[in-house]
């Protein structure tokens, strides 16, 4: 092992001599893991920004059908008067969740990240392939450009929803928008794929080749561990994507049917060459798309774990089983896809397998919130704004996490299946848990990244204000469902059945709007920061993992002296110092300058 | 002021049973159920609500003891300097395991009576979905699907009160959802095949007949209604449609 270290470490170091390059190869092709997270960073930030103007969008269209848009409608719908067209509906909601899932919260976890911490958190110099590295964000432009000018074809962006189903998705005669947007739509996903593994592969390696002298995998912080597994989880369901993608592909442009049945007609006009069968895209869409749900919360959940132990000045509770939890989610998680499609003409014997193995997986879910809850018992609790935001992921997850059971009970599924139930889940799984741990490592991290403080009262108005009308907007989509409200309709109040529903949602559009406005107040705090943050030291929060023993920002190679690794990253308190944290490079008070021992 | 954070994280638990509380009182819960399947689905529904409401309370209330009691501004206790505990990471694993597993098993009888014991009948009736319209053939007098003297309608879907019924579910162009929400039933419909839906009604009146999968830009409009009828009034309706149909031929 010590062999492969300082192997490892030649490499990067070697690296690190060429590095009087230009400001194009230093900041904007740079193969530095601080500048490429930085970079998928700042990306996915904008990305979010899109994301989210869709959503609101989306749900001016349910609180107020057809009415006018104020400002923008008439610029953006002059033909229909300033409303939003039916088509421009789908187009809005199949947007907002394709940009939210491949554009922001898988790169902003993986990439940003994964990126900027990986190497300083176990203690190397850089990752293992830095211009695979470089090349992983890069390929995150062709998505970017096949995103956007596919709202500006003929028909515009792809409308078939984020799931993409056949034959709406694979047959052109099947919707106006299911042109050459859908198109674009698959190749972007294709080139996010490309990216994502590029990542994983490199993220694997580092982690398995780079760690520093003594930092064995149980040594680990957690956030590397959500990120290891979920770069596992990437290596092996991605491929079945990329696989299901071109065979999509191919079906629209190249007149095969592999997901188009014998003789299909739609729209006046015979479709592909048939033989297909529409339920095999849904299989290998959700072999991925599952998995995928983990791939956007397990890094989540080893960084709030980091933040829960740091802000507790307390060891986490139960380290081990936390990793075997994260472990169990993924395995788990190749062998639940099913559950998606209860209703979709899949045998129905096959639906019960899926039912017992997606209850089970609630279980190592239930075994981490009960180890966070642990880990505040008796702990000494400062409410930082990335603590209250880690907080909130607890909470909220908790509610995401038995909402679940609810979709998973087949039976109760027939009713609430593609309803807003699975919306108001689905948003408190990956913004209200996510999205906020998300929010929470970047007020963490802020200062390791920029060597400055964001201000701490503009975060703690943002983290209220988002915690009071994320819940406003998302909870009561519980009951929406429970009422057998469905999702993706444009219009659902002309039924007599969700008619009373209106009022209910124009209430949950209002709290939208609100949070919309307050991500203004972190949009300031971020950017205000850059100049006017309160410059910190190495270890601003006197915390034990081992990035914060690096400078505040690291230079190009990350550390200025060989770190060397006594103990895992969770020893706050610990009777051995009087400090009340112990960070993982402090040798020992009886340390006599040998070896760092392997345990 | 010191106390805020924990009595935020206190709304929450509040919120959640406040609103699953003020619902039903606002008419905003399960839709009338006039089903046989219904039953069984609503009960399992609140079975899973208790159980996951009071899981979700405790922990919720979990949660914010532990931050009350151990804010470091109030808070004079030493840190507990531990690393886990064996029995309690035991106990948290098995119960939830069993408890899962318990609600798995409790699941089948009910999911199999909807979608595995199909009634050993002719279909009732075959509906075809396609963008954006119900297609409905009922069989003619030799009570036979697919002959010449089937009666045809479209969207306005009538069935005979307290009588088990068998759905021939097709799609003839995308998927679609055949989404009856008083009668708790929901099959997507697949082009290329022929899914059996069955059900009783047992209350007569006027439902709602919603499709419930995205099937392109009309997907809302997708509107057909279903007229439950006691066995006569359902009959004379079928002769009136066919020989309207015979006039026109």
């Amino acid at each position: 092992m010590s062999a492969t270290i300082a192997h490892g470490h030649q490499g990067a170091h070697e690296h690190a001599h060429e590095h009087a390059g230009s400001f194009l190869t230093t900041y904007v092709f740079s193969r530095d893991h601080k500048v490429i997270g930085i970079q998928f960073l700042i990306s996915t930030l904008l990305w979010f920004t899109v994301g989210g103007l869709l959503a609101l969008a989306v749900r001016w269209q349910l609180a107020w059908p057809w009415a006018e848009m104020p400002i923008v409608g008439r610029m953006l719908f002059s033909a229909e008067g300033g409303q939003i067209s039916p088509e421009f509906y789908t187009m809005l909601f199949t947007m907002h969740a394709s940009i939210m899932i491949f554009f922001v919260i898988i790169p902003i976890l993986a990439g940003a990240f994964g990126n900027f911490l990986i190497p300083l958190m176990i203690g190397a110099d850089d990752m293992a392939f830095p211009t695979l590295n470089m090349l992983s964000y890069w390929s995150m432009w062709p998505a970017f450009a096949c995103m956007i000018s596919s709202f500006f074809v003929a028909g515009g962006a792809a409308s078939a929803g984020w799931t993409a189903y056949a034959p709406l998705a694979s047959v052109w005669q099947a919707a106006p928008a299911s042109h050459a947007g859908q198109t674009l739509w698959l190749f972007g996903v294709i080139f996010v794929g490309i990216s994502s593994m590029m990542g994983s592969i490199n993220y694997m390696t580092t982690i398995i080749q780079m760690r520093a002298p003594g930092m064995t995998m149980f040594r680990l912080p957690m956030t590397i561990w959500g990120m290891f597994i979920t770069a596992i989880l990437q290596a092996f369901a991605l491929p079945v994507l990329t696989a299901a993608l071109f065979m999509q592909v191919l079906d629209r442009v190249a007149g095969t049917g592999f997901f188009i049945p014998e003789g299909l007609i739609v729209n006046g006009a015979t479709a592909g060459a048939g033989g297909g069968q529409p339920l095999l895209w849904q299989h290998l869409f959700w072999f991925y798309s599952h998995p995928a749900v983990y791939i956007m919360i397990l890094p989540a959940m080893g960084m709030v774990s980091d933040i829960i132990a740091t802000f507790s000045r307390k060891p986490l509770f139960g380290y081990k089983p936390m990793v075997y939890a994260i472990a169990g989610i993924a395995g788990l998680g190749f062998i639940v896809w099913g559950h998606h499609m209860f209703m979709s003409g899949m045998n129905p014997y096959l639906g019960m397998t899926f039912m017992v193995s997606t209850m089970m997986i609630a279980l190592p879910s239930a075994i981490k919130v009960f180890n966070w809850l642990g880990t505040l018992w008796g702990g000494d609790i400062y409410f930082t704004t990335a603590m209250l935001f880690a907080l909130s992921f607890v909470s909220m997850f908790i509610i995401g996490g038995l909402s679940g059971i609810f979709m998973a009970a087949t039976p109760v599924d027939v009713f609430i299946h593609d309803t807003y139930f699975i919306v108001g889940h689905i948003h408190y799984v990956l913004f209200g848990s996510s999205m906020f741990g998300i929010f929470g490592g970047i007020y963490f991290w802020y200062p390791k990244m920029f060597g400055r403080m964001m201000n701490e009262t503009l975060g703690k108005i943002h983290f209220f204000l988002s915690f009071i009308f994320f819940n406003g907007t998302f909870f009561t989509m519980h009951i929406l469902g429970a009422g057998g409200f469905p999702r993706r309709l444009a219009d659902p109040y002309h039924y007599a059945t969700f008619k009373h529903m209106q009022p209910l949602n124009e209430f949950m559009t209002w709290c939208a709007l609100a949070l919309g406005a307050a991500q203004i107040i972190f949009a300031i705090n971020f950017i205000g920061s850059l100049f006017l943050g309160k410059k910190v030291g190495r270890n601003p929060w006197r915390s034990n993992s081992l990035e914060w023993q690096a400078p505040s920002p690291p230079g190009h190679g990350n550390f200025d002296f060989q770190p060397i690794i006594y103990r895992g990253p969770y020893e706050y308190n610990s009777p051995e110092v009087d400090e009340d944290y112990y960070p993982q490079t402090q040798p020992p008070p009886d340390h006599s300058g040998g070896e760092a021992s392997e345990t | 002021m010191a106390r805020f954070w924990s009595l935020l994280f206190l709304l929450v638990p509040i919120m959640g049973v406040g609103i699953f509380l003020w619902a039903p009182t606002a008419g905003l819960y399960l839709p009338r159920d006039v089903s046989t399947h219904g039953h069984a689905i609503d009960g399992l529904f609140t079975f899973i609500l208790v159980l996951t409401g009071v899981v979700f309370v405790m922990t919720e209330l979990v949660l914010v003891v532990f931050l009350w009691r151990y804010d470091h501004r109030t808070n004079q206790e030493p840190v507990k300097f531990v690393h886990g505990s064996h029995n309690l990471e035991v106990v948290w694993t098995i119960v939830p395991a069993a408890t899962l597993l318990f609600i798995a098993i409790y699941q089948m009888n009910t999911w199999a009576d909807i979608k595995i014991n199909r009634p050993d009948m002719p279909p009732t009736v075959r509906v075809t979905a396609r963008q954006f319209e119900w297609r409905l053939r009922y069989p003619g007098k030799d009570g036979v699907l697919g002959t010449q003297d089937d009666i045809f309608a479209v969207n306005d879907l009538h069935l005979p009160l307290n009588e088990e019924i068998l759905v021939h579910l097709e799609s003839a162009d995308v998927l679609h959802s055949f989404f009856l929400p008083n009668l708790r039933i929901k099959q997507d419909a697949i082009p290329g095949s022929t899914i059996p839906v069955w059900f009783r009604a047992t209350e007569p009146g006027t439902y709602d007949l919603v499709c419930a999968e995205l099937c392109g830009w009309g997907h809302y409009k997708m509107k057909g209604r279903l007229t439950i009828e006691p066995r006569k009034k359902f009959e004379s309706w079928l002769e009136q449609k066919r020989q309207e149909q015979e006039a026109v031929q």
